[in-house]
């Protein structure tokens, strides 16, 4: 055993001193008093950036089971903008909505502390306690609102089709430690490469296992119907949060760990993960087509979107795992921003969810109509924003990796999901707002979140190339 | 004893688990089907252990208790909060989001 380095937990570390510091401010603060509980959550997230960057090609581990390669680092920075846009956008809503602000910035840092973790994991052991952080903190945001049964309910249900899918992943664990003595993806990788001719029925069960668990947190189908619920029953902003961080963290995993350890039985998952990926493209699309719900709709979209993620991760090529990091970028970015705007129009006793609610929207609200158009156009993969060179990043990875057939199938279903986004946009532009009564006027800080986002998604839709570098470089030094 | 005879009765213990969050109707004992599972992995974990004679399995059953304690703590106030709106615990009086 040499000595231990510390640097690679340093981001990690960061984020959690703030949530720490945050819940005990909270707890000790007088009955009152003001304290600005945002700004320590921001400031332990612009640490956990910082030294993210500096750590950057360095490769350090700490302790053997943590590592901070570019693709970690990367992710990181990328979670610590879903971080950031949650605090500003909470910061505007949580007196609203009467949440505790203090403990929903402490259980947010948490649940970023376990998809940290999560991403930089190089042991299975740790990343399924790294899955559990980030899950259980994510069961309690889903159900802050306890007033609200929606919620509650919601939280109840992720809660046991979350556990469910851990138990399963487990299982996996359990299975490979079982035939290879360890839990370290680098030996497990070794002994799996070894035996891939004639692979021991274990190992091809914990695949299994593995795939499970896996696809119920990245919501692909068929493991996908806790999604819909949780995001419609959470709070828009908790809803953004999940749908981007906890999708991210879990794509992350799932990548590290079919990629590298279990990358010699591609010829066994890859034909099971070739039809998830297409369920989950196709109905994504097809059922997000039906819903009037606009949060329902775009927990849809955003199951949609894991499928193009699948497709990034099927691809196995460098080009696939730079483009599934491109496009957890992007992706991150303009649902954060289109969730955020859900939240700022919704009040404590009405989401103003529904369709309906959007009617007219451009005479009442000019900015945020404008913003919320920019964002679906990015879901939707319009050039000139984020979400065009993405898809188009991810399903040339795709081709170039041969899959012909499925590149086809998520380029029809993201031409299907236009429609569905498009419908958004012409309800706030051209129809005339009925009855219902007008969503309060929107200022201050979370407008700047916004458009923070809005800057990220253009910049990354015209010059993607900086950024494109970048992911390059996070996956060429790795598996 | 065989690793098998573990594994079998492992196995089951998981399939039990299973088929009890899919068909039980009380919200507590959908809680304690998730813990089986759990329970039916450390029992796999640490027969794989002493297999291959190290503590690694044994400890790292630790580690999944403290995670499933934690579990449990947030499933059980989950449940109080849903008892709290609607004073049942039958899963069907919770259908205000489709399922």
């Amino acid at each position: 055993m040499t000595t231990y380095s510390f640097d690679a937990v340093i981001p990690i570390v960061c984020v959690i001193l703030a949530g720490l510091v945050v819940m005990l401010a909270e707890a000790f603060r007088g009955r009152g008093e003001k304290m600005p509980l945002g700004g320590l959550a921001v400031i332990g997230l612009v640490g956990a950036a910082a030294s993210s960057v500096l750590l950057w090609n360095r490769n350090a581990t700490s302790f053997g089971v943590v590592t901070a390669d570019n693709f970690a680092l990367f992710l990181n920075l990328v979670l610590v903008a879903v971080g950031l846009m949650t605090v500003l956008i909470t910061a505007q809503t949580a007196d609203r909505d009467k949440l505790p602000a203090g403990e929903f910035y402490a259980t947010a840092l948490f649940a970023l502390v376990g998809m940290m973790l999560m991403v930089q994991a190089s042991d299975l052991l740790v990343m399924f306690l790294a899955l559990e952080t980030m899950s259980i903190a994510v069961y309690v945001m889903t159900g802050i609102r306890r007033e609200a049964v929606n919620g509650t309910e919601a939280a109840f249900k992720y809660f046991l089709l979350g556990a469910f899918a851990s138990a399963f992943f487990l299982y996996g664990v359990a299975f490979l430690y079982g035939t290879t003595g360890s839990t370290s993806l680098d030996r497990i990788g070794t002994i799996v490469a070894s035996q891939a001719m004639a692979p021991n029925p274990l190992v091809l069960m914990a695949v299994g296992m593995l795939l499970v668990g896996f696809a119920f947190k990245v919501a692909a189908v068929p493991f996908h119907m806790w999604s819909p619920d949780a995001y419609e029953g959470a709070p828009a902003v908790v809803t953004g949060f999940m749908s981007t961080g906890v999708k991210a963290a879990a794509i992350a995993g799932f990548t590290r760990v079919f990629l590298s350890a279990l990358e010699p039985m591609i010829g066994y998952w890859a034909p099971a993960l070739w039809v998830i990926a297409a369920a989950t493209m196709v109905l994504g699309t097809v059922v997000g087509v039906q819903q009037t719900s606009i949060k329902r709709m775009l927990a849809y979209s955003s199951i949609a979107h894991g499928g193009y993620l699948l497709l990034g991760l099927l691809a196995g090529s460098d080009v696939g795992k730079a483009s599934i990091l491109f496009y957890l970028a992007a992706y991150a970015l303009t649902n954060l921003g289109a969730f955020g705007i859900i939240a700022l129009l919704g009040s404590y006793s009405r989401d103003n969810d529904n369709l309906r609610d959007y009617a007219g929207l451009w005479h009442s609200h000019p900015v945020l109509a404008t913003l919320m158009a920019l964002f679906l156009l990015s879901l939707g993969g319009f050039p000139p924003t984020a979400g065009f060179i993405a898809k188009w990043y991810v399903f040339s990875a795709a081709i170039g990796a041969g899959y012909y057939w499925l590149a086809i199938i998520g380029f029809l279903s993201s031409v299907v999901s236009v429609y569905f986004y498009l419908r958004i946009v012409v309800m706030m532009f051209m129809t005339d707002r009925d009855a219902r009564p007008v969503p309060a006027p929107v200022t201050g800080i979370a407008l700047a979140g916004l458009a923070l986002s809005l800057a990220g998604v253009l910049y990354l839709g015209v010059l993607p190339s900086q950024v494109i570098e970048w992911a390059q470089a996070s996956v060429a030094t790795i598996f | 004893m065989p690793i098998g005879y573990y594994l079998a009765l492992s196995g089951v213990l998981f399939a039990i688990g299973a088929a009890g969050v899919f068909l039980r109707r009380n919200l507590i004992t959908l809680l304690l089907s998730v813990e089986i599972m759990l329970n039916a992995v450390n029992l796999s974990f640490v027969a794989f252990g002493r297999q291959q004679g190290s503590v690694d399995g044994q400890i790292i059953t630790f580690f999944v208790m403290t995670v499933a304690a934690a579990e449990a703590a947030v499933g059980l106030a989950l449940v109080i909060a849903l008892f709290r709106h609607r004073e049942s615990l039958n899963p069907e009086a919770f259908t205000s989001l489709k399922w």
